[in-house]
């Protein structure tokens, strides 16, 4: 394969993994890099850290026009994501990379199983934080479907802070934006509403990704004959996503995306395995 | 405070806070679009000086495995854009893309001590200390 043939095809797949996007098909990346070109898996990661940040931030925003993101609540938890995504980051430059492929296989298999899991709604009363009252975390948001502003109030702050660390965990070892992960830890755990939590967890991610994309740069790890396809491609994927998908009926995508995910994460452990 | 007020304190958009993300938010947009036609820019330059790179499949895994030369310093980086070198103009675009967020986190810090409050001041610090502590991360690990 010629370096040209390379761009071209790493293009494309960028390209339709970043169309996926708003599925997470952000996470698709690492393994199409590692399996169809049997390049190492940390110059994957690199490539794949470096287009989350530039997705977050492209769309970042749009949710803050919105006023669903709730900033407070952003920044706290960042001192979590960060600290974790230079840890995870740091983790990924020592274990051998076989492991790497391990996790990241498990990994898959969560977020295709997350997908289908549907969101439930709890009714009991939030249970009073100190910290959240303190922190001045409290917010609203205005509800399209309701047609009125709605007020929520947050909980479990510490518990959130030590689970947005794992989550940022993640997202340093495995170069994935990890929405998967710190959507359900702030909507089951801190009981943020749902649409508020998919909101500030994206204004996190590039955030978070920028504290482990620093790692992965001074260490050598951001290829730019690699990066440089698996960014462009990837935001041009995702803007054109933003545009169609949002208007199709996601069931069967959805569907057939979780089967897709599930094989991967199948061929990802056994790599690393064999 | 009353109430009424402690409602309207919360809509994000109306706290100076808000107002600053919002403008940052767009500022971001544009930076990460400057960064991506930086990146472009580099893999013209590559392909451009190195004609070979269209046919020959002789130096793919040599661009793509470790153990290659990768600019990863901003000497790297100045150095190699100087005299336009691809792959250094490449990781100049990807530099200015990991540099965004950092940029975005450096203004809320602003935006908070514009708004008095300590407290988010200190924790947004925070954030961009462990920011500025992940680039000498990478050189330990």
């Amino acid at each position: 394969m010629s370096p040209l043939e390379f761009t071209l095809t790493l293009l494309g797949i960028s390209v339709g993994a970043g169309f996926l996007g708003s599925l997470g098909g952000g996470v698709v990346v690492v393994p199409a890099v590692t399996l169809l070109y049997g390049i190492d898996i940390r110059y994957a990661i690199g490539a794949s850290i470096v287009s989350v940040i530039a997705t977050s931030s492209g769309a970042a925003a749009a949710y803050v026009k919105e006023r669903l993101t709730n900033l407070r609540v952003a920044m706290l938890l960042e001192l979590g994501t960060t600290t974790g995504a230079v840890s995870g980051a740091f983790i990924a430059g020592i274990i051998h990379s076989r492991w790497l492929f391990v996790i990241f296989g498990l990994a898959l298999a969560f977020s295709g199983v997350a997908m289908l899991r549907r969101s439930q709604r709890r009714r009991e009363a939030v249970p009073p934080d100190r910290w959240a009252d303190r922190l001045r975390l409290h917010g609203s948001y205005f509800d399209e479907v309701r047609g009125r502003e709605v007020a929520y109030r947050v909980t479990h702050t510490r518990l959130g802070l030590f689970l947005m660390y794992i989550a940022g965990l993640i997202s340093g070892l495995l170069g994935i934006g990890s929405g998967v992960f710190k959507v359900p830890a702030m909507d089951l755990g801190m009981r943020i509403p749902i649409k508020v939590s998919s909101a500030t967890s994206n204004f996190m991610i590039g955030v978070t990704a920028a504290a482990s994309a620093g790692v992965y740069f001074v260490r050598g790890d951001i290829d730019p004959f690699i990066a440089a396809p698996v960014a462009t491609g990837v935001v041009m994927g995702a803007l054109a996503g933003s545009r169609v998908l949002p208007r199709t009926d996601s069931r069967l995508l959805r569907l057939v995306f979780v089967l897709v995910l599930l094989v991967i994460s199948v061929q990802m452990v056994w790599k690393g395995l064999r | 405070m009353s109430p009424l007020e402690k409602k309207t304190k919360t809509r994000t958009t109306d706290e100076p806070v808000g107002r600053f993300e919002l403008i940052i938010s767009e500022l971001l947009r544009l930076g990460v679009t400057l960064s991506l036609a930086t990146i472009l820019v580099g893999l013209g330059l590559m392909f451009a000086h190195h004609p070979d790179y269209l046919r020959s499949s002789a130096d793919l895994s040599r661009l793509t495995s470790p153990g290659a030369a990768l600019p990863h310093s901003l000497r790297d980086v100045i150095e190699g854009v100087r005299v336009w070198r691809g792959q250094a103009v490449v990781a100049l675009g990807l530099t200015m893309l990991i540099l965004t967020p950092i940029l975005r986190v450096a203004v809320s810090i602003i935006a908070f001590a514009i708004e008095r409050d300590r407290v988010f001041v200190a924790v947004t610090s925070a954030v961009l200390a462990v920011l500025l502590i992940s680039f000498v991360l990478g050189k330990v690990g």
